[in-house]
């Protein structure tokens, strides 16, 4: 008696989005097995070559640490290599250096093509069919947005960043600006201005428009291919107008096994270091011991809670904690605001946007540049680190993205947050370079940004010059911990997602596998040493995902002229 | 004593559903109940369907099956949700309350040590509501 209709060909939908027809059943690959009593239900053989090869690697960097991290950050111990060779950049800074053009060229069309959507006819097309209304709300769909892929980078980057523009001793120093400081460290005032509104036009580069498109064009992709498509929600369904049924044999797998790679690791590793430099912080503020054993306790509680948060869900768990870190996040940034005073910041936020838009051309400019300092060290650098982490975090605003226009999809992942990232730096920025300048001589985010370098100090540095400074470092560190979380537990919804085939309904104990298999590679790494070498390895995935990247956005214009527009 | 039988169904699973259909439809007739079966799925494209309006149509399929084989009256409830892995016991509960349902009628499976984490949706469902649930074990 068992119903046969459910073994009945595909019936077509009601006429408002253009279904792929394929052969390729969701789930056909899978399987579906028992250890002890929980039930599984993943893909074959992209769950196992993705767990076996982080595995791999894993062992690696403990058993050969030195070649681990010679092969990745370049250290030569023999010191017999030429300066600028491979074996003295390592892997990560010889593409980011060698390369440097097709990533700064990549990004700039990442983000002339997301505009360009905006102001086309394809902008009316509705991810989801015609008839499709948006699955989330404006405030939980932006607290999800950026507790995913960005707000562990605003905490660490937003005093770190300008603060370094402005007065790096190091001579990377965007469009080799002027220098606000002389030799004996004193202050030249009429080099500030200037050096000012340069650190924040160069911080603003590196966190709106580049990395937001490149995030909403893998997003889009995935939306456009499952949502209106029919296609399984995996990185692998954006090929299928370039690879055809291709996509579901080994391209495919390779495609999705590098996506979960570079997910995990990304994750992984940065859990491990970010565990240290939380726990610098809690030694800075709290006098807490800075020691493994207490960065191994962070990352366990951290996963701890991402566990919680993955178990009860999308709704009852990622988004309540999302919203839960915005609230604290605008909180802080509100203090920050009115503390260090609202308005020489806002009119700084103000300059920073000017200041933007006049030196996007000039810094995003690939070719004839002489402060490589900054653009490979710095822009080439982020710029593969965003593209690394776009699998994760495109793949999560895809799934929380149904029912918005491309229009909308992209006002809102591209124009919004940038305008909210800039405002960000300004703050946080502006309040920190404001403490430069009025007290050079006491300033502990001088001390710690351009006298010496210790970044992960330089936000409670700046909390320390404005009031109530126990409390709000307090509040950092919980952010930046919170922070962690929201990455950890959406990571892991993704990975099991590609890792299932694309189902977004496997069984539960698969992502339970996924987030602790996180948390124990990043502990793996912490006792054993090699954090530092497998993120440079991740941020080298850069390059290959350029490449996908750029296909992907021929695969979205393919994909559109085939929908209804609104 | 029963008006309205809801029957949970997973689409996915069909082939384990014969029993504890055999038992909906012989309480319908017995009764002279309607039986609504419900579904519930993800928006994103599954195994089952690869878009909501095709789910729709095979639980709507199911049913009209399920009408003709047996005489009875049947009715479809599709229920779309953002996370179903985790968000099906809620859901089953709501539609419950919402269709009014004064009997439930559901596959599960022979209860095990994995229930004690994570429970079964059958359990979950009659804990959590005030209505009857009957709970068809797979042979």
């Amino acid at each position: 008696m068992a119903d046969e209709s459910t073994n009945q060909g595909i019936p077509e939908p009601e006429g408002h989005a253009d279904i792929i027809q394929t052969d390729y059943e969701i789930g056909q690959d899978n399987i579906e097995t028992k250890i002890g009593p929980f039930g599984l239900d993943i893909h074959n053989p992209v769950f196992a070559i993705a767990g076996l090869s982080v595995i791999a690697f894993v062992a690696y960097a403990l058993i050969a640490p030195g070649h681990a991290n010679g092969l990745f950050n370049g250290l030569d111990p023999s010191d017999t290599c030429e300066a600028g060779a491979f074996c003295d950049l390592g892997l990560r800074s010889y593409l980011t250096s060698t390369y440097d053009w097709f990533f700064l060229l990549a990004a700039n069309l990442f983000v002339i093509f997301c505009l360009f959507l905006i102001v086309s006819p394809w902008g009316s097309v509705r991810l989801g069919g015609s008839e499709a209304t948006p699955d989330y709300g404006y405030p939980g769909w932006f607290a999800m947005l950026f507790a995913a892929g960005m707000g562990i980078g605003l905490m660490f980057f937003g005093v770190l960043e300008p603060t370094y523009y402005f007065g790096t001793p190091w001579g990377d120093a965007p469009l080799g600006t002027v220098r606000p400081f002389d030799e004996n460290g004193a202050l030249i005032p009429g080099n500030v201005d200037e050096a000012r509104r340069m650190a924040l036009a160069a911080t603003s580069y590196h966190w709106a428009l580049h990395p937001w498109a490149i995030y909403a064009v893998v997003a889009l992709a995935l939306a456009l291919f499952s949502y209106n498509k029919g296609l399984p929600l995996s990185i692998r369904s954006a090929f299928y107008p370039i690879l055809g049924d291709r996509v579901w044999g080994w391209w495919g797998h390779i495609i999705d096994t590098l996506a979960v790679f570079a997910t995990l690791f990304g994750l992984a590793t940065s859990l491990g270091i970010g565990a240290q430099q939380a726990n610098a912080g809690l030694e800075y503020v709290y006098g807490v011991p800075n020691n493994v054993t207490v960065q191994v306790i962070l990352i366990c509680a951290i996963t701890a809670v991402a566990l919680v948060s993955v178990v009860r869900g999308l709704d009852g768990g990622v988004k309540v904690l999302s919203e839960i870190n915005m609230v604290i996040a605008l909180l802080l940034l509100l203090f920050v605001l009115f503390a260090a005073g609202a308005v020489t910041i806002l009119s700084e936020f103000v300059t920073g946007v000017g200041a933007y838009f006049q030196e996007l051309i000039p810094l995003s400019n690939p070719f004839g540049r002489e402060d490589t300092g900054y653009m490979q060290g710095w822009t080439a650098f982020y710029w593969a680190w965003w593209i690394s982490w776009s699998p994760f975090v495109g793949m999560f605003i895809a799934r929380v993205s149904r029912g918005r226009t491309v229009r909308e999809f992209i006002t809102c992942v591209l124009i919004i947050p940038s305008v909210v990232c800039i405002f960000w730096m300004a703050v946080f920025g502006g309040a920190a370079i404001t403490d430069v300048i009025n007290n050079p001589d006491a300033s502990a985010v001088k001390a710690n940004v351009i006298d010496s370098y210790s970044p992960e100090l330089s936000l409670f540095a700046m909390l320390e010059s404005l009031p109530l400074a126990a409390i709000t470092s307090t509040i950092g560190i919980v952010l930046v911990i919170v922070f962690f979380v929201t990455s950890s537990d959406s990571g892991s919804l993704v990975i099991d997602t590609i890792t299932a085939g694309g189902k977004v309904d496997a069984p539960v104990p698969q992502r339970i596998f996924w987030c602790t298999f996180e948390g124990l590679v990043a502990i793996a790494l912490l006792i054993g040493g090699g954090l530092g070498a497998l993120q440079a390895m991740v941020i080298s995935t850069g390059l290959p995902f350029t490449l996908i990247l750029l296909l992907i956005c021929y695969a979205i214009l393919r994909g559109l002229m085939a929908e209804k527009r609104g | 004593m029963f008006k309205h039988i809801m029957m949970p169904v997973d689409l996915g699973h069909a082939d384990k559903l014969d029993r504890a259909m055999t038992v909906a439809a012989d309480l319908a007739k017995h009764y002279g109940a309607d039986i609504t079966f419900v579904g519930v799925t993800s928006n994103a494209p599954g195994s089952v369907a690869r878009t909501p309006e095709e789910y729709r149509e095979k639980l709507a399929k199911l049913a009209a099956a399920q009408a003709e084989l047996n005489g009875i009256e049947t009715k479809s409830h599709a229920v779309f949700s953002h996370d179903p892995a985790v968000d099906l016991d809620d859901k089953l509960i709501e539609a419950r309350k919402e269709l009014g349902a004064d009997l439930v009628v559901m596959a599960t499976h022979l209860p095990n040590m994995g229930d004690m984490f994570l429970p079964s949706h059958g359990g979950e469902l009659a804990r959590h509501s005030d209505v009857s649930v009957f709970l068809v074990r797979h042979a």
